[in-house]
């Protein structure tokens, strides 16, 4: 064991950005062979250790050992030299060129003539042996992320690396893809690769990894753990500092009346492909009604149909009016509130102010909208109000948007769309990316919601949080309902077969709407 | 590497202060005129001696600061009117027709006649601008609607409608209202004129009498050749437009929808905002801008309507709005600066200096704004972090 030098090892790693410490003296060692999970809140210094090692950034001080010897990186290429590969969270792909064609991108051969044919068959070989599936000559734009992210492993496999940092892998990735990439991360590490998994969600860890290092505020918590005997609650301990209540209090509380009715609703995806089909359902006062769905399975299209963003037909009523086909004003009048699934590209305008940010919705009444102006004393001092009582993290409320983390970008969002008092919330992915403190606090929000009498549509793909937050999970497999079930009497093994469109005895079934 | 600091680039992170702006504009100007008196004076010319003219002959005095502002008044209505096309990244090439059209709808007013012809000043003027601002606004809505209904591309259909406005000015002036042949059309009458500081001078002696009050007053703060100076009042609708304007961009609930559909149309859409509607509208308001920078031109300058009334106006106008980081009052100023590079240009020679200068002042300004996005920072250089 001593013998056989760590794949890599990195010592007292200080990284300092303007005004922060982004890694205090970070230790890391990756055995060869092994899956090493590095687990840490959002801007806890994951990814600037790792693009440290990647070549990205050069550490202030601090040693990094690969293979037992020493290393000093000026660019991506040297890591690379020295058999490091890093698969990026935004993939860094050309859509209009084939797999293969990508693979080779930047490389020094082929030298002049492509034969790709050639190279085809080579990126064949290497498939087999990873168990990384997807045809060479398709297109890239023609593949799903899922494709795509095997894709940008194959690059790196490609260029010989034998230590993989792969950042977040998982964040994009529909449940099956995600049981396959693990399959995959496992076939590479039997074949002596050495992975470097950087997550945030704590059953992958528990899944996959072999040991795990923990870094809260860029300082290392825990160091080369064995996974043995770790609990997720240890693990969320050691991430945040303290323990977290992962079952969030849901009161009992009966629904009142229907809010938001959809019926016999049919649209198309922005490929023109039929996404719902004939689809109903309905949400009362003080309830959510959570979506289970695989990706991609028309759930995003619902959302957008009820929020006024795609066409359709059939029939969307909020409080009894109609607001399908027409402009989300409509709909915007009737109470909805809509936390899209897109926070930077739909949800927000990132070169503008937190209080630009958050009149978004309600410039056009007072005490903010006053005639033809806008009355910005009012609207400052909305914005400190809300960043205070939602805990946004920011300098101040000139804040641009495109400076805020991921969570406290949602907070502004759900800060915005809850001081509206809306009689409907459509909840799009509301904790997709976030750590695990702005994911409870995100939930505690929606949850407040719901006793407030808000009629809550949840869309998620997260089960756990399906579970924990519905009153009721309507199951949709390819734009059809499979069906309604209660959540507290919910079997998660039958809500799993309806989401892969599997029918599911009568018995368990409720009538949708 | 024998320096003993590097140069770092930190991104920054924290809220820029509100000077910040102001200030790197205003160095990468001073920045520009070093940068051309060092060229100058490597081809072998006068730096010093070139700036002194150059102030002479545009601020060095009333009369000469007067003509510099009869130049710049055109450039801040065609800046504020790419100002606020760019507020919602929409970009409107198209200011030089608007600017044409613009100046032929106004001269409708006089050549059809649309009123008779002794009608009072204020009516005929009034009427003017309406039909100025109009025209623009016409010239603007075709490729606003088209932009908005069929998503064209309006920077192709704003830069060919140049041409067609030019084109359009130019039969009428030819083959309807040409004054003996020549490609313009006969003098207005008096009352279509904007008001001059010269035509006060003649027509109100006191401005002139040797012994008066007045005079005495103006001639002690150097305002002695009022007669000659062809300032006029259109230089009023600049600044008030200026001023209108900035209420629009930081005042006005339209103001906050522009910036908002700017910066990201789709969170515009999803807040329920009319798209559609507000290209259209800020396209209109666009063209009116530059179309009333074509009526001011032609009844405060030339009063008439004739060829090249615009010697690129509606393109300086496109630099003058983006030096001016779209912020109205500054285009004032970007206006007058480069009013005064067009005065200096007609003096200096060669003449191609005033160009050269414009082109350098273009140059920095846009490569300051790095740093209003990172940090500049002198390192100290460590010995390099090596092994134990």
């Amino acid at each position: 064991m001593s013998e056989t030098p760590y794949a890599v090892e990195m010592k007292d790693i200080v990284i300092r950005f303007p005004g922060v410490l982004a890694n205090d003296h970070v230790n890391l060692t990756l055995k060869q062979g092994e899956i090493h999970a590095l687990l840490g809140e959002n801007g806890a210094g994951k990814s600037t250790l790792m693009n440290a090692l990647a070549g990205l950034y050069k550490p202030a001080s601090g040693i990094m050992r690969v293979f037992g010897e020493t290393v000093n990186f000026n660019s991506p290429k040297d890591a690379i030299a020295r058999g490091i590969g890093m698969v990026h969270q935004h993939f860094m792909l050309v859509p209009t060129q084939t797999v293969t064609e990508n693979i080779l991108l930047g490389l020094n051969e082929p030298r002049f003539f492509m034969k790709l044919a050639e190279y085809d068959q080579k990126i064949l070989a290497l498939q087999d042996q990873f168990g990384l599936r997807v045809d060479p000559t398709a297109k890239v734009w023609q593949l799903s992320v899922g494709e795509q992210q095997r894709v940008e492993i194959l690059k790196t496999l490609y260029r010989g690396a034998q230590i993989l940092i792969m950042d977040e892998p998982t964040a994009v990735l529909a449940p099956q893809e995600i049981d396959e990439l693990m399959k995959t991360m496992r076939s590479m590490v039997d074949q002596g690769k050495s992975i470097i998994f950087i997550s945030h969600k704590l059953h992958e860890v528990t899944a996959v990894a072999d040991r795990v290092t923990v870094l809260r505020k860029g300082k290392v918590t825990a160091e080369g753990h064995s996974m043995e005997g770790l609990t997720k609650r240890d693990l969320a301990r050691l991430m945040v500092g303290r323990g977290v209540i992962f079952a969030v209090e849901k009161k009992p509380q009966e629904p009142g009346d229907v809010v938001l009715s959809v019926k016999d609703v049919e649209a198309e995806n922005d490929k023109g492909v039929p996404a719902l089909r004939k689809l109903s359902l309905e949400v009362r006062a003080g309830e959510i009604l959570g979506i289970a769905a695989i990706a991609g399975n028309g759930q995003s299209e619902l959302a957008e149909v009820v929020t006024g963003l795609r066409p359709c037909t059939g029939s969307v009523k909020i409080n009894g009016k109609e607001v399908a086909n027409k402009p989300p004003i409509v709909a915007i009048k009737q109470g909805m509130a809509h936390v899209p699934e897109d926070r930077t590209g739909v949800g927000s305008a990132p070169n503008m102010t937190i209080t630009e940010n958050t009149i978004m919705k309600c410039y056009r009444e007072n005490p903010i909208g006053n005639g033809w102006s806008i009355n910005f004393t009012n609207a400052r001092q909305r914005a400190r109000t809300l960043k205070e009582k939602y805990d946004i993290l920011a300098p101040s409320v000139r804040t641009m948007a495109r400076k805020l983390s991921g969570g406290n970008l949602q907070k502004v969002i759900l800060a915005r769309e809850i001081s509206a008092q809306p009689q409907l919330m459509v909840a799009v992915q509301p904790t997709r990316g976030l750590d695990v403190g702005a994911i409870e606090s995100i939930q505690t929000l929606l949850l407040e919601q719901r006793e407030a009498g808000t009629a809550v549509l949840l869309i998620s793909e997260e089960m756990e949080e399906l579970l924990a937050l519905s009153d009721r999970i309507a199951v949709i497999s390819d734009g059809r309902i499979m069906g309604i079930v209660d959540a507290d009497k919910a079997d998660i093994n039958e809500i799993g077969l309806m989401m892969t469109g599997t029918a599911v005895p009568a018995k368990s079934m409720e009538a949708a709407g | 590497m024998n320096l003993p600091f590097t140069i770092k680039f930190e991104k920054r992170v924290e809220d820029i202060p509100k000077w910040l702006p102001a200030a790197t504009s205003i160095g990468s100007v001073l920045i520009a005129f070093i940068v051309s008196g060092i060229i100058l004076k490597i081809i072998g010319g006068q730096p010093l001696l070139v700036l002194k003219f150059f102030y002479e002959a545009t601020f060095g005095s009333w009369a000469t600061f007067s003509d510099t502002i009869v130049k710049a008044t055109p450039l801040i209505l065609v800046g504020l009117a790419c100002a606020v096309a760019f507020k919602m990244k929409l970009w409107n090439i198209g200011a030089e027709g608007q600017f044409y059209i613009g100046a032929f709808a106004a001269s409708l007013v006089v050549l059809i006649p649309m009123v008779s012809p002794d009608s009072p000043k204020i009516v005929v003027i009034g009427l003017m601008m309406l039909m100025g601002m109009l025209g623009g606004a016409i010239w603007g809505f075709f490729p606003g609607y088209l932009k908005a209904r069929f998503q064209v591309n309006e920077i192709i259909t704003t830069l060919m409608l140049n041409y067609v406005a030019v084109l359009w000015n130019n039969f009428w002036i030819f083959d309807k209202w040409s004054d003996g042949g020549f490609q313009m059309t006969p003098t207005f009458e008096k009352n279509a004129w904007l008001a001059r500081v010269t035509d006060y001078a003649r027509e109100y002696s006191a401005f002139i009498d040797e012994g008066g009050g007045l005079a005495k007053f103006l001639t002690s703060i150097g305002l002695d050749r009022i007669s000659g100076m062809t300032l006029h009042v259109g230089v009023a609708f600049g600044i008030v437009a200026a001023v209108f304007m900035w209420w629009i961009f930081d005042r006005s609930r339209w103001g906050y929808e522009i910036k908002l559909i700017g910066d990201n149309p789709k969170a515009a859409r999803y807040a329920g905002l009319n798209i559609t509607r507000n290209i259209v509208l800020v396209m209109m308001v666009s063209g009116a801008l530059a179309g009333l920078a074509g009526m001011s031109e032609i009844t405060g300058v030339v009063h008439r309507l004739q060829e090249r009334i615009s010697p690129g106006y509606g393109f300086t106008g496109i630099i003058v709005a983006w030096l001016a980081k779209l912020n109205p009052f500054a285009v004032i100023i970007v206006a007058i600066l480069f009013g005064a590079l067009i005065v200096a240009g007609r003096e200096l020679q060669p003449s191609g200096l005033a160009s050269m200068l414009q082109g350098i002042i273009l140059f920095m300004v846009i490569s300051s704004d790095v740093l209003l996005r990172y940090k500049v920072k002198l390192v100290r250089t460590q010995t390099a972090v090596e092994a134990a």
